[in-house]
């Protein structure tokens, strides 16, 4: 199933990211230090909700060293508006809830920025937002989303009528006569629980104003630099050419980045009040109080089998705690309603979602957005539904995968954008027998036994997927040959880690004479008017395939001014290196920084053999649907009952993304999914008091997977290329964290078969696992 | 707050600074000598971002004063090439895709080279033992652990 790699595409060639970072020689954003910079620090609401009264600054302003604090009421002197516009668009809101770019009369959630500190040192600065007193009056505060829809409960703000932001569904088929009628209904109730993205660097924002150019330059960790530029053009009243955004090299983004903050918009106007650069670097405190989170669910649902265990239809309701704003819509809602069903076949689906506010950090998406979510619900049941009618859990779900024969299969449901939901390509019942045979599921009884007669408990599991990626509709590439003879390559496509500058250079410099060496990525480069960035594990589709559509354009001109200089047909050329040389004459050739040099004209001489002049080309390639990669995921697991300690022995993932850019960055893609899964399946909870208080604000509480709890992890890779772009590729980023919760859960509920246990909450600590073993205990 | 003068050893040169008593060792050296290799994911102490060798010994340059460090050889992750040649265990990372967006990268590199410094023979359980005080979100640590026990065994497979 693979094909023969190129000069660079497709092969695993060693990043061109990676000497700069183990040197040391990286540029993130606090490494940024300009002459003269400022450092803020924000002082933010301890309170989940109440009304500021008062705001004091007088002993903090007085402090030496401090050269201003702000609040709103200041900032106003620059802003054209309070509030910070940043959600996808829905009918579905009834009512959108944009942040303000510093708290106004009312907080609503803990971590909240109140007021910002402007000092020489980033020490004296947070010494000063200490001294800041600020007068709140505290109010009922909503910290469960369940309970705050209630009648009668507080709202998470005080001028709101309730807290349904929004309620919209997915109904399709006959749900109703299905379940009237099914021989077998199995139900469960499941909730997923809320974590943070903790990319090893948080978010940070530098801006200077630039009194020569008159141009504000802004520098942020973020994963959309477009989409900050156009928050700042509109809020600072500028044309976006009068805002520079560069993202430096970033220390990991995972979601969170994608969405502009009210920091990035404050530190901008501080900087330009006080005419100076200003930086503020997030800590990791305020990555847990202030930086947008995800995955709390309740959802509450059954499922209809025929007397084989195939699906016939599936309904329930859906709680999504929105948090305290809507920054991004409603998309993470929607993404984890939609895949539900996706890699199965079910003929009638029926879910009722109802959108919460809380006075928590706002929810957006984080690495899988709502599909670890709807994987989790849809593969606990197809369990539950295996134990209930006494098939296997491999066997109910070959029964209902999408088969490959039905492929492009499209579901009767829609996007969040309007377009059918359709899976593309794959052979997904394929790629659960790859996994199951490299797990050695059939041997598994064997090693069940022999733990048995140890007095060990083992369990196995297994888990199937779709990421929906490639979101479009569309992202720009510029590929231009230099003077120099380097092929330089510029795009809105945002780094973040993954390597995305060796993906397009690969991309590109396959056409461009395959040598990684002469070839410059820039990322994320907002001197592109047009540009999305990273989410949505788009980047490699839409950036690819832009990537390349540019490069064969450029290719074509570099080919045409070497036949017209050299004087044979382009069909007898060919590339390699920096040279277009005669095949079969190679030492006739002539350089790239010849044919730029030619290309670019010479005055009173016509262009040589092209229409226009220059070797560059940009492409902004439409990606109209999504390309789903699938995968299935096997887990091992070893249950201690006294402690309720679960080891994961080992982990299996078999996926499907496609035609492979680099197989080594997508396997490493998928590690650090499949370690992020695993947080989530059994350590990584953020957690809230009754008040909406967090408890969980440092890394010692908050618990992140570490080397030790790594289990042996083996991927195999599918290569079915997406029908939807030329080149076959599909995205897989957030591939590995979906499926390992249901993966370790079911294995856990294995392990403890003989209790019945089934396991809805994840994470799953100790101790809840002894509870559930006691509570399986008694009822039995 | 009063600064006061301080003399970090670092990678073999002297840094003469001034800095106030409560500056920790990493700020020092990324605000003052201007090494900005050396990361900070926490200020915690719980990430390892931040791993700098001091005499020897990997520490956690957020959970030591600069003022503490005087007199100490320290080795940044700066220090670790020499000249165009990368060190082995920089090279080893590339080769294996250790790191993806390499915040963490500085620490985990200075953590083995200390760990493996002070113990060759280390073997491979006390090894994960020792990566696991460093976080990564990237990678899932497979692809570190590789690079470090590529490394490892080269290391003892040479002659001294
Ligand atoms: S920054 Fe020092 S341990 Fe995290
Ligand atoms: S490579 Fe990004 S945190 Fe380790």
């Amino acid at each position: 199933m693979t094909r023969a790699p190129g000069k660079l595409f497709g092969r695993s060639v060693p990043r061109i990211e990676d000497r700069a970072l183990v040197s040391g020689r990286g540029r993130y954003l606090d490494d940024l230090a300009p002459e003269g910079c400022l450092a803020a620090a924000f002082v933010r609401s301890p309170y989940a909700h109440a009304i500021i009264e008062g705001i004091d600054a007088a002993e903090a302003r007085a402090l030496p060293g401090v050269h201003a604090v702000l609040t709103l009421a200041d900032l106003r002197a620059v802003l054209t508006s309070d509030r910070l516009v940043t959600a996808l668009p829905s009918p579905a809101f009834a009512f959108q809830l944009d942040r303000p770019v510093l708290v106004d009369a009312e907080t609503v959630h803990v971590g909240e920025p109140v007021a910002l500190v402007i000092a020489d040192t980033r020490a004296l600065a947070e010494d000063a937002a200490e001294l800041v007193e600020v007068d709140y009056a505290p109010l009922p505060a909503v910290a469960d989303a369940v309970a705050g829809l209630a009648e009668g409960a507080p709202s998470a703000h005080r001028d709101l009528p309730h807290n349904r932001v929004a309620r919209f569904g997915f109904d399709y088929g006959p749900v109703d006569a299905a379940f009237a009628s099914a021989p077998h209904v199995v139900q469960g109730a499941y909730q997923v629980h809320r974590g943070g993205a903790h990319s090893l660097e948080g978010r940070g924002v530098l801006s200077r104003p630039d009194a020569l150019t008159g141009r504000l330059e802004v520098w942020s960790s973020t994963q959309t630099p477009h989409a900050l530029r156009r928050a700042l053009a509109g809020l600072l009243g500028r044309e976006e050419e009068a805002v520079l955004v560069t993202a430096p090299d970033l220390g990991g983004g995972f979601g969170p980045k994608l969405v502009t903050y009210p920091e990035e918009i404050a530190v901008a106007a501080a900087s330009l009040l006080l005419s100076r650069p200003v930086k503020w670097v997030e800590d990791r405190r305020e990555h847990f109080l202030s930086t947008c989170q995800e995955r709390d669910q309740d959802w509450t649902m059954e499922m209809a089998l025929d007397a084989e265990g195939r699906i016939l239809g599936i309904r329930g309701t859906l709680v999504h705690d929105h948090g305290a704003y809507t920054p991004r819509g409603l998309n993470v809602a929607y993404g984890a309603g939609v895949t539900l069903p996706m890699p199965y076949n079910v003929p009638a689906y029926r879910l009722d979602i109802q959108v919460a506010l809380t006075n928590k950090v706002p929810v957006t998406p984080i690495r899988g957005a709502g599909q670890p979510q709807g994987a989790f619900v849809m593969e606990r049941l197809l369990d539950r539904a295996a134990m209930a009618l006494g098939l296997p859990r491999d066997e109910i779900r070959r029964r209902n995968l999408v088969r490959p024969e039905q492929m492009p299969c499209e579901k009767p449901m829609r996007m969040r954008g309007g377009e059918a939901a359709a899976l593309d390509s794959g052979d997904y019942p394929a790629t659960q027998a790859e996994a199951q045979a490299a797990a050695d599921w059939a041997g598994f009884p064997t090693r069940q036994a022999e733990a048995r007669a140890q007095g060990r408990r083992r369990g196995i599991g297994i888990a199937n997927y779709v990421e929906g990626t490639g979101r479009g509709p569309y992202e720009t590439a510029t590929v231009r040959i230099a003077r120099s003879g380097r092929v330089l390559i510029s795009t809105g496509a945002a780094a973040m880690g993954q390597g995305t500058a060796t993906m397009i250079a690969q991309v590109a410099g396959e056409q461009l004479g395959g040598d990684l060496s002469r070839i410059d990525v820039t990322c994320g480069d907002t001197r592109q008017s047009l540009g999305f960035g990273g989410f949505n594990s788009r980047q490699t589709v839409t950036a690819g395939a832009s990537a390349h559509a540019a490069a064969l354009e450029v290719r074509g001109k570099l080919l045409k001014v070497a036949s017209h200089l050299l004087e044979v047909s382009p069909d007898d050329l060919d590339i390699a290196g920096d040279r277009v040389a005669i095949k079969g004459a190679e030492d006739r050739f002539r350089t790239f920084a010849q044919l730029a040099a030619a290309a670019a004209g010479l005055p009173g001489f016509p262009l040589p053999g092209i229409d226009t002049p220059g070797l560059e080309a940009s492409a902004q390639v439409d990606v109209p649907a999504m390309a789903y990669s699938n995968g299935t995921a096997v887990a091992e697991v070893e249950v201690d009952p006294d402690t309720g300690r679960v080891r994961v022995l080992n982990l299996v993932l078999a996926h499907d993304c496609g035609v492979m850019v680099n197989p080594m960055t997508v396997e490493g893609q998928v590690a650090g999914g499949v370690a992020h899964g695993l947080g989530g399946a059994l350590y990584e909870r953020m957690i809230f008091d009754e008040d909406a208080q967090p408890l969980t604000a440092t890394l010692a509480d908050y618990l992140m997977v570490t080397a030790a709890e790594m289990p042996p992890l083996q991927i195999l890779h599918r290569e079915s290329p997406s029908p939807l772009n030329v080149l076959g590729l599909k995205g897989v980023g957030e591939s590995g964290v979906i499926p390992i919760a249901a993966a370790v859960l079911s294995a856990v509920d294995d392990a403890c078969a003989d209790l019945g246990l089934h396991a809805a909450r994840a994470p799953l600590s100790p101790a809840d696992l002894r509870a559930l073993m006691r509570a399986a205990r008694s009822a039995a | 707050m009063s600064k006061h003068p301080v003399t970090l050893t670092v990678n073999g040169r002297p840094h003469a600074i001034e800095v106030e008593h409560r500056k920790t060792l990493a700020d020092a050296l990324r605000e003052d000598c201007r090494l900005t290799g050396t990361h900070l994911g926490c200020e915690h102490g719980v990430c390892g971002a931040c791993t700098v060798i001091v005499d020897g010994a990997p520490v956690r340059s957020c959970l030591m004063f600069a003022h503490q460090a005087e007199g100490a050889q320290i080795r940044t992750v700066e220090g670790l090439a020499e000249g165009e040649t990368l060190h082995p265990l920089q090279q080893s990372f590339i080769d294996h895709h250790a790191l993806q967006c390499g915040f963490c990268t500085p620490g985990f590199l200075m953590l083995a080279v200390a760990a493996l410094e002070r113990d060759p023979e280390m073997s491979d359980e006390e090894l994960v033992e020792v990566l696991s005080s460093n976080l990564c979100r990237c990678t899932g640590y497979v692809n570190i652990l590789k690079a470090v026990r590529a490394w490892a065994g080269a290391r003892t497979a040479a002659p001294a």
